[in-house]
């Protein structure tokens, strides 16, 4: 590879491992043995204040009976589909109106678009509920004033999910978005041309030339969306609480829960190696999706 | 043709300017909100503007509740937090771009799959793991496991394999000592990426919540992120201080990113898309 010739060197032997230790450290202590210990934890029953005690598989044979651990997955499916889709489409969209120096202000709206992706999930929560709210929120506020009637955008069990899908979108399309310009970006001006002289149509362009070698990026886009999805926490805290009921809670504020509320550290193990096994799947098609290399997010 | 043409992109321009506005209104009505008194904050006919611009949600936000000592935590988190990051990292991306040693290409595929294991899957053992290493309720506990992260490195390896070899080569002719080429030749030459690493960084631990939320019981220790979750966690909530706080939280990393808009846009694109 592109390294130095010489080799063999005392300091050059010993440099890189020296530059490399804090790195090997953090890693070891803070992912390699806790996921150690995590594995282990799922096969045990362990509180703060008891003694572990190995119980084999009864953990992971609990799941599938714990009510509430089976709607937060499918809840998370559920959201995690949703959103997905919709992110999609919408970065997509703006990304195709926003890629060809095609109108004034082009770079303006990219950085309107982006400025959501800015701002702390718990922020995000926070600025919905505020603008949601059931008898004080603006938007309530504004359908009224319209002569419509009020609508329980948190308070209602689907809408509140309906919310939280949206305010998902609201939050992460502007990311997607800049993904998907530098996808497009990519694509040869040449092809669309020939396309041009050949008398092809805009949605003849699109399907023929932009979705065909846009392709990887829409992958990309899927992948990193539903991880990001899968991991979705802060959002509900602070904007429904997982609530009404059950019906925006998710896993890993059931894991939150599980582990430091009820103190059943052993269970909750169980329930995030499930959640590994998701996110990690994923996470190994988005290196597939690249080669060698990984993407970053 | 044109013609239709030209129709239709005023269609997209009118499109675009409403979602812009779709996108941008919540942030600037929080924002304008939290610069209401508390006795216009729900009065009805609701206005855009207060018809008095109050910095009174501020004051008693920093007055009560120990704001200013969420906001000191959170600074001092996010500023050594991103020093240390980016040093550990840019020395690692350098070992792995530039150097040849025996477990190399190992050492990285490790790093890069740690992806796979993010804070939500272990999030119980390394609560425990900080227990019994007494990082609990330590601002060290948020600052320094979450410091080494397989994008920072990623971004320092990709950007240094291609700095040249022959000028590391000839100061090692010169017999110059590997720290000191580091120092002198490398790090001058990695500014780009530094800069990147270094927003991104920044940005990240600003607004991060779960680690806090594991790391921090103690409430004279909590940082931003986590008051602002607790206070809307409330049954009655003081909506004006709680917009101050939150307004408080967004615009920083709004001007930083204004600042520095161009580094963002390569940087998503540098670890999103290429492989």
């Amino acid at each position: 590879m592109k390294t130095t010739k010489t080799k063999g060197n005392f300091h050059q032997t010993l440099a890189p491992l020296l530059f490399l230790l804090p790195n090997i450290l953090i890693f070891t202590t803070f992912i390699i043995i806790p996921l150690f210990r995590g594995l282990s934890m799922s096969f045990m029953d362990w509180g703060v204040f008891t003694s572990p005690e190995f119980v084999g598989l009864k953990n992971f044979l609990l799941l599938f009976k714990d009510k509430v651990f089976i709607i937060t997955l499918r809840n998370t499916i559920v959201y995690s589909f949703c959103a997905v889709l919709l992110l999609l489409v919408v970065s997509l969209l703006l990304a195709l109106a926003l890629s060809k120096n095609s109108i004034r202000g082009e770079r303006v709206f990219r950085a309107v678009f982006y400025i959501p992706s800015l701002i702390s999930m718990v922020a995000v929560g926070i600025s919905w509920r505020f603008i949601l709210g059931d008898e004080m929120g603006i938007l309530n506020y504004v359908i009224r004033s319209l002569g419509g009637a009020r609508v329980p955008w948190l308070t209602n069990g689907p809408m509140a999910m309906m919310s939280v899908i949206a305010v998902t979108v609201w939050a992460g399309a502007g990311y997607y978005m800049v993904i998907f310009i530098s996808g497009l970006q990519a694509i040869p001006l040449e092809l669309y041309e020939a396309a041009t002289i050949d008398g092809a149509n805009r949605w003849q362009e699109f399907r023929r030339i932009t979705l065909p070698l846009l392709k990887s990026t829409v992958l990309v886009v899927i992948v990193l969306s539903t991880i990001a999805s899968f991991k979705a926490y802060e959002l509900i805290v602070t904007m429904t609480k997982g609530g009404p009921g059950y019906s925006t809670k998710f896993i890993v504020q059931q894991v939150y829960e599980v582990a430091f509320i009820e103190d059943r550290m052993g269970y909750a193990s169980a329930m995030s190696i499930v959640l590994m096994m998701i996110i990690g799947a994923f996470t190994l098609m988005q290196f597939r999706l690249s080669g060698k290399e990984a993407h970053y997010d | 043709m044109t013609r239709n043409r030209s129709y239709l992109t005023h269609a997209k321009n009118i499109a675009l300017l409403i979602a812009a506005l779709f996108t941008l209104f919540p942030v600037v009505w929080v924002i304008i909100s939290a610069f209401k008194p508390q006795s216009e904050l729900f009065r009805v006919p609701m206005t855009l503007f207060p018809d008095e611009w109050t910095f009174e949600n501020f004051i008693s936000a920093f007055r009560h509740g120990n704001f200013i000592v969420y906001f000191s935590n959170t600074v001092f988190v996010a500023v050594v937090a991103t020093l240390l990051t980016v040093v550990i990292n840019i020395m690692a991306g350098y070992a792995l771009a530039k150097y040849i040693f025996f477990g190399r290409d190992i050492i990285f595929a490790i790093m890069i799959a740690t992806l796979m294991v993010p804070l939500q899957v272990i999030m119980i053992p390394i609560f425990l793991q900080l227990k019994d290493l007494g990082l609990l309720n330590s601002l060290w506990g948020i600052i320094i496991p979450p410091s080494a992260t397989p994008t920072g490195i990623f971004l320092a390896r990709q950007y240094m394999v291609n700095i040249s070899n022959s000028m590391i080569e000839s100061a090692r002719i010169d017999g110059a000592k590997e720290l000191r080429i580091f120092w002198q030749i490398v790090l001058p030459l990695s500014r780009p990426i530094i800069a990147t690493i270094a927003i991104f960084s920044f940005m990240w631990r600003w607004n991060d919540y779960l680690w806090p939320l594991i790391v921090i019981t103690d409430n004279k220790k909590q940082t931003m992120q986590q008051a602002l979750a607790n206070f809307v966690g409330q049954l009655q909530i003081n909506w004006s201080n709680l917009l101050a706080m939150t307004t408080i939280s967004i615009v920083p990393v709004i001007l930083v990113f204004l600042a520095f808009q161009k580094l963002f846009m390569t940087g998503i694109t540098a670890g999103a898309v290429k492989g």
